[in-house]
């Protein structure tokens, strides 16, 4: 057995982290968080021409080709630095889809953009009525001639109010099971019908509302089969990969420790010597570490050719409920100075902790609830029946 | 990163199960309760090496790496192993290691299967070692006194308390006199070394721990599986399911974090120290959680004694609780990584 990451997995770290260093700035941070938007143009250029956007992806394709072990520690660097990937990460899983289920046309048009960074793809899945249970989606395409018409609502459709693109999940039948009615499209935001409402967030990520009314999308821009959007949609969610939190306990850890050195008790005594924080800080560094061997695993798995099963919902479901429990306990400890928010001035670590304990609730709700990765590990991982 | 044992790490998890599927069936290990020692266990486990494997070979062993031994502890602690198999393993790496005067001799012997040695993890309290592990079937005790750390012989006078996870616990009373005469295993610096042995401990043991942790799961998962009420496998209950799931996640994270513990040992010794105690701290948690959500899935069965899974549950709290809560192995995890010198 080795735990260590591989010798090149440790140089693309520190490639990565020096590209970091340059780029990545606390002014930046504050505007990403400010604006509740993480993508940025200029951040996205600098990902580009450093060779940064895609690194997963063949060299062919502007990518460098790296494995899922070297991808591991590029990861864990791009997320603890909290560098603004959220728009190029849904760019580049779509891309991903079209370069798997899409049409030589489709292919040649979006994936070169995707890659450049030129474009911005955003997701359309969720609806007011259709979160977890997402194949209950009721936002209607109906064929007219060689285009569709697309009336309907999405939720959490986030950066739509800069993106290029949705990948939309619409009803194209009524007359079957709800899986087998569904069909995906790739639809240009910048039209009429298309409107976007501003919906902001407890930890200050912006995402939106959309409204889609009398939306023309020709049929080209369909993504896979009519009637076969689930198929692609698995397509889009079995590629992501290492989901986890990891580097996220790992920011919350630097700051609690930073504010453990630096501030003191009414006598003057440095508060990392108080046993309450010492047991804190202790169960921070364990969950830590249990969330960055799970999501390891998960990468070493793709790495040798293992079929991932329960492993990766167990990445996340860990790591997102530590993240969670963590972030609370911290906060408790700390005090009412954990009370200063992101960024505020008097705020210790400048607000990280208070953030932490904002951010976690997203990160046990989005990309599948803890209750879907339950299942999934109840009915996968240990064959239980498939629990309601 | 590699994550697979190698054919020979194979080869000797295959050689450890088959003996405790034999010799450490639930019959056994409710045969061996109270004093939770089964003699012909511990014999088997002598003659397959599984002490010797623990110490250096210039000291007399195999020197198999920790890793090894805390593959061997998953076993254990999978077939609730009635066996001293840890404490001796413990107490026989701090002899080898410590060189004093009568440590060699003791060695030997507790090598040979002439005598068992035992460790108390604390120092004496008004003349005794209180709950010794192993100290019921031990013949010899070190015992942390002052700077010195000595081998007293136990006698007819050591009081063996009932206990809830049925071990082989101790009270060992160690009188001056007794004391004086004793041999010395540590001549100055004791405290490092029970604390060294302790790492050691914590790491065996959190791997022992995570494989008890695997095993209630797999009897909770199999139950929920059998059982139907309400027309259906109670297993498709979320309430159900979903508790198995938790329980699941955490006892193959206690599982990667004992090994990648026990691996540091040999291959990152700057970091071993903090992971055993976070291994422990972690592995305590999810066998505590995983052995009484397997329990409570049972309904009232799990709460009769004919169940295997009460011999989890007592065992999983007795083997840690007996060292540490997971509280203060969190705090021992932040001295490792701070240090204790700004500690007042």
């Amino acid at each position: 057995m080795d735990f260590r990451l591989g010798v090149s997995s440790e140089a693309r770290r520190a490639e990565v982290r020096a590209f970091l260093d340059e780029h990545m700035s606390l002014d930046l941070e504050e505007h990403v968080y400010r604006t509740g938007v993480s993508h940025d143009e200029a951040f996205t250029k600098a990902l580009v021409e450093g060779g940064w956007i895609a690194p997963s992806w063949p060299v062919e394709f502007g990518g460098q080709g790296l494995d899922p072990e070297e991808m591991v520690a590029v990861a864990e660097e791009l997320r603890l630095a909290d560098a603004p990937m959220y728009g190029i990460g849904t760019t580049l899983m779509v891309a991903a889809v079209i370069l798997a289920a899409g049409t030589e046309e489709q292919k040649a048009e979006i994936v070169p953009k995707a890659l450049a960074g030129e474009i911005v793809i955003v997701l359309g899945f969720s609806e007011p009525e259709a979160g977890s249970d997402v194949a209950a989606a009721t936002t209607r395409a109906e064929r007219d001639g060689d285009e569709w018409v697309v009336n309907g609502q999405k939720m959490f459709t986030t950066n739509a109010q800069i993106g290029d693109y949705v990948f939309l999940l619409t009803r194209t039948n009524t007359e079957v099971a709800k899986h087998k009615g569904l069909t995906m499209f790739l639809v240009p935001l910048d039209q009429p019908g298309v409107e976007i409402q501003a919906v902001f967030t407890l930890s200050g990520e912006r995402t939106n509302i959309v409204f889609y009314n009398d939306v023309r999308v020709a049929d080209e821009w369909r993504i896979g089969e009519v009637d076969g959007g689930w198929q692609t949609m698995t397509v889009a969610l079995t590629n992501e990969h290492a989901a986890g939190f990891a580097a996220a306990i790992d920011r919350l850890l630097r700051a609690a420790e930073s504010w453990a050195r630096e501030a003191t008790d009414d006598d003057g005594v440095p508060r990392i010597e108080d046993p309450e924080v010492r047991e804190a800080l202790g169960r921070t560094v364990i969950d830590l570490e249990v969330s960055r061997l799970l999501q390891r695993r998960v990468a070493w798995m793709a790495q040798t050719g293992q079929a991932v099963v329960a492993e990766g919902p167990m990445s996340k479901l860990f790591s997102s409920e530590a993240l969670k429990a963590r972030a609370q306990d911290m906060v408790e400890v700390v005090g009412p100075d954990a009370l200063r928010s992101y960024f505020e001035p008097t705020a210790p670590s400048h607000g990280v902790i208070e953030h932490m304990l904002r951010f976690s609730l997203g990160t046990t709700i989005y990309a599948g609830t803890s209750e879907i990765h339950r299942n999934m590990i109840a009915q996968r991982g240990l064959g239980l029946p498939r629990t309601r | 990163m590699d994550l697979r044992l190698s054919d020979e790490q194979g080869q000797l998890v295959d050689a450890f199960a088959g003996l405790f599927g034999k010799e450490s069936t639930a019959e056994r290990v409710r045969a061996a309760e109270p004093l939770g020692f089964d003699e012909r266990l511990w014999a088997q486990l002598l003659e397959m090496g599984a002490l010797s494997m623990a110490v250096d070979e210039e000291h007399g062993g195999w020197g198999a790496t920790v890793l090894d031994l805390a593959l061997v502890a998953e076993e254990h602690g999978r077939a609730l192993g009635s066996a001293p198999l840890l404490e001796a393993q413990v107490a026989c790496r701090l002899l080898a290691r410590s060189g004093g005067g009568g440590a060699a001799d003791l060695l030997d012997a507790a090598l040979a299967g002439d005598r068992l040695v035992a460790l108390s993890p604390r120092p004496a309290r008004s003349g005794v070692a209180h709950l010794v592990p192993a100290g019921a079937v031990a013949t010899d005790v070190l015992v942390r006194h002052g700077d010195r750390l000595v081998a007293v012989p136990t006698g007819s006078d050591r009081v063996v308390p009932e206990n809830v996870g049925s071990l082989p616990l101790a009270d060992v009373p160690v009188p001056e006199d007794v004391v004086a005469a004793a041999p010395v295993v540590v001549d100055a610096g004791a405290g490092v070394a029970v604390d060294a042995a302790l790492d050691d401990w914590l790491v065996l043991t959190a791997a022992a721990l995570a494989g008890m942790a695997e095993r209630a799961v797999e009897i909770g998962v199999a139950y929920a599986g059998e059982r139907e009420a309400f027309g259906q496998k109670i297993g498709g209950f979320q309430a159900v399911g979903h508790r198995l799931a938790d329980i699941a996640t955490a006892s193959a994270g206690a599982t990667l974090l004992a090994r990648e513990a026990a691996w540091a040992v040999a291959e990152d010794p700057g970091r071993s120290a903090q992971l055993a105690a976070m291994a422990f701290a972690f592995a305590a948690e999810t066998a505590r959680n995983a052995t009484d959500v397997a329990l409570h899935v049972h309904g009232g069965y799990g709460f009769m004694l004919e169940y295997d899974i009460q011999l989890y549950y007592r065992r999983s709290r007795a083997w840690a609780n007996v060292l540490m809560s997971p509280s203060a192995a969190a705090r021992r995890v932040a001295d490792r990584r701070y240090g204790t010198g700004e500690v007042s």
